[in-house]
């Protein structure tokens, strides 16, 4: 049996008398590259917060690393969780070396390891320029900081790794660039986990080893980028990958 | 006027200062209640609005009254009038802070959990030091309050530079009411400067960052 790190059994999750998720089962194998794909009010970034314990599930059992989280320390939790999400995730008052540095800190990291740590991590994601250490967010673009929010999220290097929406603020090129550098950097961190959510089709079908199309709360389809373009599971899947060959024609027709 | 400096230097100094320590200890004291206030209920946000409810109704009491209703408490002096002057502070304070913090942008707080802070780091590594540019503009409307009421004290002997004030009032002199009238403006002034330089130090580089974009 491959080792299961992430598995949801029956979770249902309301909010007051919303249920925004009713029913959800899946699991993910460690080292894979799950998206998630869907619409705003899918349940999706619900899904992955459930992960790190932001949100607790209405019923239902969620496993993750081998530890129920009913009763686990969440906080602890979250300390082993790399977490980047969407365009406001550094702390403005904080340098990038201390953004960086907030989980291993927190950890009770000696200073020297956590330097050391920070170097590396920011030669990692591109920016070893000296200097980017001692700036603050605001003096980066939006692209640097999302590196900066992915060399956070490594700090510790934690098995699994959550992506809520990361790069959805960002211009056309900047993304595609730091997609492709989410890929190699999952390719050569062997065994760690990804989760990334998005609504952006190409973004999933690119990065995903396994695809997750979640609409209004319910997984439409669990597969392969491959399997779900060939075989849509359901009529939403079905839509939405017209969506996108309907774009083609567009581009075909402009040649 | 100047002569009459040259008789009462040394009184009016002392007179300053024990006005200024007045000020600054009723301050520093608002200062750490209003944090310790805000670090217990700040997940109760009932409470903190009944808080403030609370305070805005002692701060509409006029201060000569609550000087009074005091003595039997406390007695004469400098402890009544710093009780009091705290209160005032405080409603100003706890006004800011809470909007300060309630203020920051909710994603922070989500992300800070994210990254494994228990509820009281997020408090004191996130919230606070982002709430300090509004603590300090707060901190300045309190100073320049409190300095005003403090005046006030002199009338329960609690010194200061009312003392000045009520002196000339009692002998119908217009220059011991001017000087007294400086004398505070002049202290006021200094403190505000002093709380810039300790605002800049403290919040560094990131607030003119934030604000300049660059």
């Amino acid at each position: 049996m491959t080792n299961e790190i992430i598995k949801f059994n029956h979770v249902k999750k309301n909010f007051g008398k919303n249920e925004v998720i009713p029913d959800i089962t899946f699991s993910i194998n460690q080292g894979e590259f799950v998206t998630v794909l869907g619409s705003s009010g899918s349940g999706k970034t619900t899904t992955l917060k459930m992960i790190n314990g932001l949100e607790q599930p209405t019923t239902g059992e969620i496993v993750v690393n081998g530890k129920d989280l009913k009763n686990t320390n969440l906080v602890d939790l979250r300390r082993h969780i790399g977490y980047v999400v969407q365009s406001i995730g550094l702390f403005p008052h904080m340098t990038i070396a201390q953004n960086i540095a907030i989980t291993p800190k927190l950890l009770g990291w000696k200073q020297e390891k956590i330097s050391s740590r920070v170097g590396e991590l920011l030669e990692m994601v591109g920016l070893h320029n000296a200097d980017f250490a001692k700036r603050y967010p605001a003096q980066l673009s939006g692209g640097q900081q999302q590196r900066v929010g992915v060399a956070r999220a490594l700090a510790t290097n934690p098995p699994i790794m959550l992506f809520d929406e990361p790069f959805s603020a960002l211009d056309a090129i900047t993304r595609q660039k730091l997609q492709v550098e989410v890929k190699k950097l999952h390719q050569q961190l062997k065994e760690k986990t990804f989760f990334f959510v998005t609504h952006d089709i190409n973004e999933a079908l690119y990065l995903g080893d396994r695809v997750m199309v979640m609409n209004r709360g319910k997984i439409e389809q669990f597969a392969s980028a491959q399997e779900v373009v060939n075989h849509p599971a359901s009529e939403y899947v079905k839509n939405l990958i017209d969506t996108v060959r309907t774009n083609q024609k567009l581009w075909e027709g402009l040649k | 006027m100047i002569q009459y400096w040259q008789e009462n230097s040394t009184r009016m100094i002392n007179l300053t200062i024990q006005h200024a320590q007045m000020v600054l200890t009723s301050l520093l004291i608002a200062l750490v209640i209003a944090t310790i206030l805000i670090a217990i209920f700040l997940r109760k946000k009932n409470w903190l609005n009944l808080l403030i409810y609370i305070f805005s109704l002692l701060y509409s009491v006029p201060s000569y009254a609550f000087f009074a209703l005091l003595i039997p408490v406390t007695g004469l002096g400098e402890t009544s009038a710093i009780i009091v002057l705290a209160f005032y502070s405080e409603y100003v304070l706890l006004r800011t802070f809470i909007t300060g913090i309630r203020n920051i942008n909710t994603n922070y707080l989500e992300v800070a959990k994210g990254v494994g802070m228990t509820n009281t780091q997020v408090f004191t590594r996130v919230q606070l030091p982002l709430a300090l540019p509004a603590i300090f503009s707060g901190l300045q409307v309190a100073l320049a309050s409190t300095m005003a009421i403090a005046t006030i004290a002199s009338t329960i002997s609690a010194g200061g530079l009312g003392d000045l004030l009520f002196e000339g009032l009692q002998t119908g002199r217009v220059v011991p009411i001017l000087w007294g009238t400086i004398l505070t403006v002049a202290l006021t002034l200094i403190c505000i400067i002093i709380l810039k330089l300790l605002e800049n130090i403290m919040i560094s580089d990131w607030w003119e960052v934030e604000k300049t974009g660059r």
